[in-house]
């Protein structure tokens, strides 16, 4: 049985990566390396004014004195930081009509199953397409601007929206934060901006979708969300990447801001290229996310479905800064082959009764490596603050791991806390239970990993509930025998 | 319908059968009796398929067929059902998605279309009406903070939604108040009376006084050492096991 299991564990890692290919566009991009000169003209090329320069130069100045972290429960290769290019674009550029937008892209876009062609979309979302260094299409943004809601590039926002680019930016992740976060302030090269103005609950699901497309780049895409005085917005980001038997670098910053009674829903599905089985090629991906309740009342939730990258290194944190503000935290984060993750989230009550709530399932198969880090804080002024925390894990076959790491540190004698951890082998007698009812193994694998990460799904927008169950059905076929 | 012959079986390479022989006609209800330890649950789990018992001699045939090295999934689809002495939980998946992916499994087996969910609802509105269980069951995730009594019963369920040809019980009486055994045997009976067979392996004769089986065999050590009609359940229930071994 064992010799079984892991022969089609084995065989599971042949899988292949459906998002795997690559698109032939003419590009613009940088030679390899970094310095001031070139952040400079990253800088020019996207016609910034002075400050942003500024900006950027000081978080480069302040990232060439940081060393690298290495207390993530990861190992890789050190990364050769001038041997990457921090610049690539289609050259084929406009904003303006999705006519104009190369045709391969949006065949690639197509490919990927994202129709950027507003008469196919899926009804009730609008798609900003970040390609590479670039965003090349945005949809139902008149549709939008009708209620006031900005969607756009982050570049565009630079140029249309100066004020509430200067204003928020770097106020949630500071530029001194961490090393990738500083990174990021140095060479950013676009993201999606969104302003959701007062009252206004956001008519559509926003949605971002990421592709890396060409060979020895980084990406480092900067999105900032900021939702006004009692407005809602639900928004949701993709990931892809082709084949490549390099590893790529993917450091992105997210930064939210939810101001007195607004609700911030951010939804990841991470899917980019995980390495092939010898665990060669795949995306890096660190990533710093982290959301501030600046406002009482205020709600931000992070729901996170993450089954790409060789790496990751994650986590998506919420500041809770006004009074009775909520901070939520869901995860499914799946490695399979010599994937690794460390994953979880930071949870910090500054304001009085401030809830948070974290639920994180982590799945391990072939020889993957699953970590749970997690921080629960609260300050000395958070009275009456409350906090759940669940998390469980599930082992499949017996070549891969699971950690957890949870941190606490409460400074309010009324802080309420709850830790709940559980660790479990796929049961073989729950894989037998289904067979005996004439369940073949990879429906009741699927199963028994969609019920063990059914909380978290009930999270997703309704679309991607679904997409993420068949992403987890694809992702596990043939992992146990 | 079922023929084991000399079955001989080990687990972590200690013999628990010792050489079983036994044949179910299609219709019959036969009932085994035995002690903790004799055997009789070993039995149960290597008729179905699973493969933590490993058969080191002999043969299961079902019809003509041999099953011996059928998986547990293909066993299922020929119509071997089991009703677990202590059904493992499934948390997060529902009894309905499980139940309906199961059913749905067996009619794409015989290449027929698919139940729909309405359909499906239907019919288990019914058979949950029977068993004394709300519709609500059906939300449930399986076995996760069943009682004893919604375990049994939820096997039951399962067992008349799928309708198999051939039964097994493997101590569906066990901690069951009367009240729930006089609706467990009705299952029974009914599921029995659409030509199917059925094997109780059980340690009382109560349940039996209900369903009043064809044949009784006790089974001592891995071995079936007698085999009679109902007297003999109820000469067991009576004066126990020790008589019976040599």
């Amino acid at each position: 049985m064992i010799d079984k299991n892991q022969q089609i564990i084995d065989k599971n890692l042949d899988q292949e990566y459906k998002y795997g290919f690559t698109t032939d566009v003419e590009q613009i991009k940088f030679e390899p390396g970094l310095d001031e000169e070139v952040i400079t003209k990253l800088s020019n090329i996207k016609k910034e004014p002075k400050w942003l320069l500024d900006w950027r130069l000081k978080a480069y100045k302040n990232w060439q004195k940081m060393k690298e972290p290495k207390w993530a429960n990861v190992t890789y290769k050190p990364i050769d930081y001038q041997a990457l290019s921090y610049y690539a674009a289609p050259k084929k550029k406009s904003k303006k009509s999705l006519d104009e937008v190369d045709p391969e892209i949006l065949e690639t876009y197509n490919k990927l199953g994202i129709s950027l062609d507003e008469q196919k979309k899926l009804e009730g979302v609008a798609v900003d397409a970040v390609f590479d260094s670039v965003s090349v299409a945005t949809t139902f943004k008149d549709e939008l601007a009708k209620h006031g809601v900005i969607f756009c590039s982050f570049s565009e926002a630079v140029q249309e929206h100066p004020d509430l680019i200067k204003k928020y930016l770097g106020t949630v992740i500071p530029y001194t934060d961490n090393y990738f976060a500083a990174l990021n302030s140095a060479v950013f090269s676009d993201g999606s901006f969104v302003y959701i103005p007062k009252n206004v609950k956001c008519p559509l699901e926003l949605s971002t979708y990421f592709r890396i497309n060409a060979s020895n780049t980084g990406q480092f895409e900067r999105t900032l969300i900021i939702a006004d005085e009692g407005s809602e917005v639900s928004y949701l980001e993709g990931c892809t990447a082709p084949m490549r038997d390099e590893n790529q670098l993917h450091a992105a910053c997210v930064e939210l801001i939810a101001h007195e009674d607004a609700t911030i829903k951010y939804s990841t599905i991470q899917n980019w290229y995980a390495g092939n089985e010898n665990g060669e090629g795949g995306i890096y991906n660190f990533v710093t996310k982290r959301g501030k309740c600046a406002g009482d009342r205020s709600k931000i939730s992070w729901t996170q479905v993450e089954t790409g990258s060789a790496i990751t290194w994650k986590y998506p944190s919420v500041i809770m800064q006004g009074d009775d503000s909520v901070g939520e935290f869901y995860s499914v984060a799946i490695t399979k082959n010599k994937q690794q993750a460390d994953t979880g989230t930071k949870m910090i009550h500054i304001g009085k009764n401030t809830k948070s709530t974290i639920i994180s399932k982590g799945i391990s198969a072939g020889e993957g490596q699953n970590t749970y880090r997690g921080g629960v804080k609260i300050l000395k002024n958070a009275d009456n603050a409350r906090n759940f925390s669940q998390c469980d894990s599930i082992l499949i076959g017996d070549k891969c791991g699971a950690h957890t790491f949870p941190y606490i540190d409460v400074k309010n004698k009324t802080a309420q806390m709850e830790h709940e951890a559980t660790t479990s082998n796929i049961g073989e007698d729950q894989l037998f239970y289904c067979n005996q009812r004439g369940i073949n193994l990879d429906d009741a694998v699927s199963m028994i990993v969609n019920g063990f990460c059914k909380e978290v799904f009930a999270e997703l927008p309704m679309e991607f509930a679904v997409e993420a169950k068949q992403l987890i059905e694809v992702t596990l076929e043939n992992s146990v025998g | 319908m079922i023929n084991i012959k000399n079955l001989k079986v080990s687990v972590e390479e200690k013999e628990i059968l010792k050489g079983i022989n036994l044949q179910i006609p299609e219709g019959e209800i036969h009932a085994i009796m035995g002690r903790n330890g004799s055997g009789k649950s070993t039995l149960a789990n290597t008729l179905a398929g699973n493969e933590k018992f490993e058969v080191t001699n002999g043969s299961i045939h079902m019809n003509a067929a041999d099953i011996t090295e059928m998986s547990p999934e293909n066993r299922s689809l020929n119509g071997i059902f089991v009703c677990f002495q202590y059904p493992v939980a499934i948390p997060g998946v529902s009894m309905a998605y499980f139940l309906r992916s199961a059913i749905n499994a067996h009619l794409k087996n015989q290449g027929k279309e698919e139940m729909d969910a309405l359909e499906f609802l239907n019919q288990s509105k019914e058979i949950l009406k029977k068993l004394t269980l709300d519709d609500s069951f059906l939300k449930r995730s399986i076995n996760d903070g069943f009682s004893g009594g919604e375990k049994k019963k939820s096997e039951i369920f399962q067992l008349l939604s799928l309708n198999p040809k051939f039964a097994i019980l493997d101590e569906t009486d066990s901690g069951l108040d009367i009240d729930a055994l006089k609706i467990v045997a009705d299952g029974v009976k009914e599921f029995n009376g659409k030509k199917n067979s059925t094997l109780i392996i059980t340690h009382y004769e109560r349940l039996l006084e209900y369903i009043n089986p064809d044949v009784v065999h006790v089974m001592i050590d891995g071995k079936i050492v007698k085999s009679g009609d109902m007297e003999l359940a109820r000469q067991v229930e009576e004066k126990g096991y020790s008589w019976l071994a040599k």
